[in-house]
């Protein structure tokens, strides 16, 4: 008795010294397992943590703008032109508007880089013995259209002189930012020596102050004038683009997933869409663009590049992730609460809106706004339907040529102008980059909101 | 001994509840079943079931797992018809009416045959909206003090009303797993059944609820057909007038509760009963 005793303790003895051995192991492996891991997400990070301070560090400083305040004066003696048309007694509405277009087609015809010229000359301290074109290269290329619309929205000015606000062009706001080694000799500099002491005499009497570059989010697009140009028409046609999106893909993806999960019949029909719709999730964005030209510009003759047409193409790029999602969040239902529905008499129907979907809601509103924000960065099928055309307006409908936020970027980088690619493209990657974080902020607000309610 | 004989003399036998098995066999039937059969795909589940089932009193199915109660309770109100590939063959009458005549409406057979689930299962939203559901979408109740009403009256049958009186707003599944079950309970006889299925309705729940929830069974037995599924034989001999023993698909007996207990005819229900199957 007691000798079978010892052996069964001996056995057992002998087991958890085969247990201890195989542990070593497994601690080991699991230790790897977890370095890895780690490894892994600390890798990650740090690519996150370069990209966002490669980008802050360019497109930071292009949120800073050098402003010109300038006296302009509307001097007749440049200005060769009469006043503007006043509205006779008895004269047609025609008569006077084809007066007024005569008139404000002499007006575009005046020099009115000269009278940037002369406002400069004014600033300047007497006597600087400084080149016209040197001079010039001071105010941003658009001044002259900025002061010319505003004499003719003022006619009066004709004579007088008005406190003017411009941009100093880029080169200008480099040499005040020091972007540009000012130890540089005069080959490298984007300025000439006389414009640059001047630039630095403005700065001294406040002619030339720096201010936050307001006009990357008010003004439009531009080629020639890069401290000017602006993302609002980008945005705007982005804007457009995600409504569309919002109004068609939602619907349409939660109600066919909802069909597709709860109401069709299972048979091999539905089994085929189902592959279908998974296939097309992965399918190139670039082919969804390829799919708008022909469908709806060739076929359909909708306008090119316009936002209607990029938003029925995100529409259809962003359908199947809603539909995949939906139907997801709709499996993930306990049965418990359907046979609840339907032991109370529900029809299918009402247990779908009245108990399932209240409970998925949060789900499927996350995913979609995901899905949204996803479809917000695509650029690829945007390109292929025309909307990276220049465009230097705000698209008033969805139907007016317009670009998007991620294809303004696109532009940007591709521009020959350094003063373009540069701080430019970073500024409006940080714009895109917070329009998204807040659509995921959004997301991630509301799912936790309604899922603490339900 | 054969099936007739065993009937006589359930008939003779007293039974220690409040109706005496001569009453209950002369009770209306309000359900008869009829050679039910149920495939689940290619899977026989049940073999011609055939039984009837008395106007206010309580009738348990017991049986070993996977015997095949509970689905025979979910023909009952055609709940199989949600189960994708469930086939039911044979009849089922409630008060003659073949429910599963095409032209019955299953929402109304659902209306007047009501079911409480093995797991409390009260919908996400406030305890006054998990009652109020059934007649709202029934359209029993005229306005918002009759709904009030059937609430109140609903909670106050199921014995949950003094419990939860004062936060009918709060959600229904925040109440522990007994008072969820009386919850679904209440929920059921809102609509008014004239019928409950009850599938293993104490599983989950701990002894104290489960007594509460017996004695509230008992009680409801005064005004509805009961039909419960158990696990528990003594859940069974506790609350029911009427047995039936399942195994593997089959009806093995049916009887007086007190019979089928005492004097089981089978050998198969007396091994179920003994505790050696199962």
């Amino acid at each position: 008795m007691t000798d079978m005793l010892s052996t069964t303790r001996q056995t057992a003895i002998e087991r958890t010294k085969l247990v201890r051995a195989g542990l070593r192991r497994r601690h080991l492996n699991e230790a790897i397992f977890r370095g890895l891991g780690l490894a892994a997400i600390v890798l990650a990070l740090g690519f996150v943590a370069i990209l966002f301070v490669d980008i802050g560090r360019k497109g930071i400083p292009a949120f800073t703008q050098s402003n010109l305040h300038l006296t302009v004066n509307f001097d007749p003696a440049i200005l060769d032109i009469e006043p503007a048309p006043v509205r006779a007694d008895g004269q047609s509405d025609a008569d006077f508007r084809a007066a007024n277009l005569v008139w404000q087609r002499k007006v575009a015809l005046l020099n009115w880089n000269k009278v940037i010229e002369a406002s400069l000359r004014a600033a300047a301290p007497a006597g600087l013995e400084i080149d016209t074109r040197d001079l010039l290269t001071i105010a941003e290329t658009d001044s002259r259209h900025v002061v010319r619309t505003l004499f003719v929205e003022n006619p009066d000015l004709l004579g007088k002189t008005a406190e003017v606000d411009l941009l100093a062009s880029a080169n200008a706001t480099n040499w005040i930012k020091g972007n540009i080694d000012r130890s540089l000799g005069d080959a490298q500099q984007q300025l000439s020596a006389p414009a640059r002491a001047l630039i630095d005499t403005l700065v001294d009497n406040g002619t030339i102050s720096t201010g936050f570059a307001w006009s990357i989010f008010t003004n439009v697009d531009s080629r020639a004038a890069p401290a000017s140009a602006g993302l609002l028409g980008a945005f705007v046609g982005t804007l457009y683009m995600m409504i569309i999106v919002i109004f068609l893909a939602v619907p349409i993806g939660v109600a066919s997933a909802i069909y597709l999960e709860e109401f069709a019949p299972k048979s091999k029909l539905t089994d085929f869409i189902e592959v279908n719709i998974n296939n097309l999730a992965a399918v190139p964005s670039i082919v969804f663009g390829l799919l708008g030209a022909a469908v709806f510009i060739n076929y359909m003759h909708l306008p090119i590049s316009a936002p209607i047409v990029g938003g029925l193409v995100l529409t259809l790029m962003t359908l199947p992730t809603i539909i995949i999602a939906t139907r997801g969040a709709l499996l993930g239902v306990s049965p418990a609460l359907r046979q609840a529905a339907l032991g109370m008499g529900a029809s299918k129907t009402q247990m779908v809106f009245h108990h399932v979907l209240p409970v998925t809601f949060p789900s499927i509103l996350t995913a979609t706004i995901l899905g949204v924000a996803h479809a917000l960065g695509e650029t690829a099928p945007l390109l292929l339907i025309g909307m990276k055309a220049f465009v230097a307006q705000v698209p008033a409908t969805p139907f007016d040529q317009a670009t998007a936020l991620p294809v303004q970027i696109y532009l940007w980088q591709g521009n020959e102008n350094r003063n373009f690619f540069e701080p430019r493209t970073a500024a409006a990657i940080m714009v895109l980059l917070a329009v998204m974080i807040m659509l995921n902020g959004a997301a991630i607000y509301l799912r936790s909101r309604l899922e603490k309610r339900a | 001994m054969d099936m007739v004989a065993g009937k006589v003399k359930m008939t003779q036998q007293s039974v220690n509840s409040t109706m005496n098995p001569t009453d209950m066999l002369e009770r209306a039937i309000r359900l008869t079943a009829r050679d039910v059969t149920v495939h689940y795909g290619t899977k026989q589940a049940l073999h011609g079931i055939s039984i009837d089932i008395p106007d206010r009193a309580v009738t348990s199915f017991i049986g070993p797992s996977g015997c095949g109660k509970s689905t025979f309770l979910r023909c009952i109100n055609r709940m199989n018809d949600t189960i994708e590939g469930a086939k039911v063959g044979g009849t089922i009458k409630l008060d003659g009416e073949d429910i599963y005549d095409p032209s019955l409406d299953v929402v109304e057979l659902r209306a007047r045959i009501g079911m409480v689930f093995q797991k409390p299962n009260p919908f996400p939203k406030s305890i006054y909206e998990n009652v109020a559901y059934g007649p709202k979408i029934h359209g029993l109740a005229r306005s918002k003090t009759d709904m009030d009403e059937i609430v109140v009256s609903s909670l106050r049958k199921a014995g949950l009303f003094e419990e939860v009186k004062d936060r009918l707003q709060e959600p229904g599944t925040g109440l522990s797993g007994g008072q969820q079950q009386r919850l679904c309970i209440a929920r059921a006889i809102a609509v008014g059944p004239e019928v409950i299925l009850m599938d293993e309705p104490c599983s989950a729940l701990d002894p104290i609820a489960t007594a509460i929830i017996e004695e509230l069974i008992d009680e409801l037995r005064e005004n509805y057909t009961i039909v419960i599924v158990t696990h528990s034989m003594q859940q069974a001999a506790r609350v029911s007038q009427k047995t039936a023993f399942f195994h593997l698909g089959n009806l093995i007996e049916e009887g007086v509760t007190e019979d089928i207990f005492t004097n089981p005819v089978h050998k198969q229900t007396q091994d179920y009963i003994m505790g050696r199957i199962g």
